[in-house]
């Protein structure tokens, strides 16, 4: 059961003379969802990047299934196509349709000949509940269904781990809980899953691990009930308690609304 | 104003002889602007210290020296140095490298104004950036660039004219021989001038018309929402 997907050894990322973070070692296990939180300015972001060599790193090593990815010489482009990655923009391609952002790795990256690509595409559409949004642009999508063709989008390509950063920050307070549900739904599937985000109902509920950052180090990591109830660290308490009173409200009027979590 | 009708009859034949070939040089440093452009604009904001010092000192030449002397060093100094080109190639290539230094920088915008987001979106799939360029970030440029970029044919255009300082029949080459011949200068530019207007006209009629069939729904100039 223990067989870390990702892992990263003494990842360190400096820009300049900042050290963004330094000697962040994590293991993210098959079927696992972790849930990274801390406050901004952290490195989060550039963690996320880091690990799926978006951007290079200054020290450590990142592992993906066993293998180095991080080593001299390793094909970077080959590598990203294992890690699914969302961001807190959507960044979806905006001058192509649902279906054809979601195919568009499969033709030109996979090579998946062209009828094949557009079953995969759609079924990865239907995944996230978007079937029928397949010929809208991204600009006639609401926050909502953008990003969850952004899920679909990496999720076509077949990753061994997800990434999220901060996947709902940008949305309105009422489209946050489709996106969180369709996420809730591939824990439940068992992808493996390293998500940034300070929705705490989402992290009590689905998280097999929180990790709590704070000015580029791990200050504390452990399961939901050990960090909300029995925090090690006066700095996870604290933040934990802030996070909640700030996001803590929204998140009671969406449940007031939806009548659930997400 | 019958005798200017009559006069722009009878010339109408000569002057879009000489129309067309205004159209031709048009055409022709527009597609060799694009090419070099295009060029310019990605080596400028991709290329490594190398590329971008090359592509800026293009830009930064052509757009800041007069084409007039762009054409005379072609035409005139470059056979000094051993290298004669005809009239119309000249013509050619001053046009062209003066256009490509123009489009460069609007589609060096656009290409800025597309972002670092829809690269990395691009590359987190496992594209390689030269493919992300490709399939992501130049469909989107390109796009975005029209309606800027659409000054430039005009403005081309309308350059072509310097052409006639070394005899190439385009057609203010037409209008000056029609003026000698008629002792008429008056009569003779406001003839040209409706000719170019008309040209204009329809070049302005094209490019909206390529705006409109290029539009991506619910894409908006104004920048994409959240
Ligand atoms: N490209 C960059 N160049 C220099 N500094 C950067 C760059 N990207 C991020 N940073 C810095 O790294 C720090 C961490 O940023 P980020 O990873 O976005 O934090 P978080 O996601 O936790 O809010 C910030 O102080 C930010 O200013
Ligand atoms: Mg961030």
């Amino acid at each position: 059961m223990s067989n870390p997907i990702l892992e990263t050894r003494s990842l360190t990322k400096i820009y300049g003379k900042n050290i963004i973070f330094k000697d962040i070692n994590l293991k993210v296990n098959e079927g696992e969802t972790i849930v990274i939180i801390g406050p901004s300015g952290t490195g989060k972001s550039t963690l996320l990047r880091c690990i799926n060599l978006l951007t290079s790193n200054e020290g450590g090593q990142v592992f993906l299934d066993g293998k180095e990815i991080t080593a001299k010489g390793y094909n970077q482009d080959e590598v990203r196509q294992h890690i699914g990655m969302v961001f807190q923009n959507f960044l979806l391609f905006n001058h192509l349709t649902a279906l054809d952002n979601v195919m568009i790795g499969l033709l030109k990256v996979k090579k998946m000949p062209k009828a094949q690509a557009r079953q995969k595409a759609m079924e990865e559409l239907k995944r996230v509940g978007l079937e029928d949004r397949a010929d809208h642009y991204p600009g006639q999508l609401s926050g909502g269904q953008q990003q969850r063709v952004a899920i679909a989008r990496a999720l076509a390509m077949d990753p061994s781990v997800m990434l999220f950063d901060e996947p709902t920050s940008a949305l309105d307070p009422e489209l946050i809980g489709e996106v969180l549900g369709v996420m809730a739904q591939l824990a439940r599937d068992r992808m493996t899953m390293l998500v940034v985000t300070h929705e705490m109902g989402f992290a009590r509920e689905v998280a097999d691990r929180i990790v709590f950052m704070e000015k580029g180090s791990v200050v504390e990591e452990g399961s939901p009930d050990d960090l909300f109830y029995h925090p090690k660290h006066d700095r996870t308490r604290e933040f934990l308690w802030k996070i909640t009173e700030l996001y803590g409200k929204k998140e009671k009027k969406r449940v007031q609304k939806n009548d659930r979590l997400f | 104003m019958t005798a200017f009708f009559e006069f722009f009859v009878r010339f109408l034949p000569d002057m879009l002889k000489g129309a067309g070939v205004t159209v031709l040089l048009t055409a022709e440093g527009l597609a060799a602007g694009f090419v070099l452009g295009l060029l310019a604009s990605l080596a400028r904001t991709y290329g490594n210290k190398f590329w971008r010092g090359v592509a800026v000192s293009y830009i930064e030449l052509f757009r800041g020296t007069p084409l007039l002397m762009q054409l005379f060093l072609i035409y005139y100094g470059l056979p000094g140095l051993g290298v004669t080109f005809s009239r119309e190639l000249s013509a050619f290539l001053a046009l062209g490298l003066n256009s490509g230094a123009y489009q460069a920088e609007y589609l060096r915008g656009s290409i800025l104004a597309i972002g670092d987001g829809q690269m990395m979106a691009g590359r987190s799939i496992g594209m390689s950036r030269i493919k992300t360029i490709w399939h992501i970030i130049l469909p989107q440029a390109l796009r975005l660039a029209i309606p800027a970029w659409s000054n430039e044919p005009v403005s081309l255009l309308k350059s072509t004219a310097v052409v006639f300082l070394i005899a190439v029949p385009e057609l203010m080459a037409k209008a000056k021989s029609i003026a000698a011949q008629t002792y008429d200068p008056i009569g003779t530019y406001l003839a040209v001038a409706l000719v170019y207007l008309a040209m204009v006209y329809l070049l302005d009629a094209v490019l909206r018309w390529i705006e409109r069939a290029t539009r991506i729904p619910g894409f908006e100039m104004e920048g994409r929402k959240a």
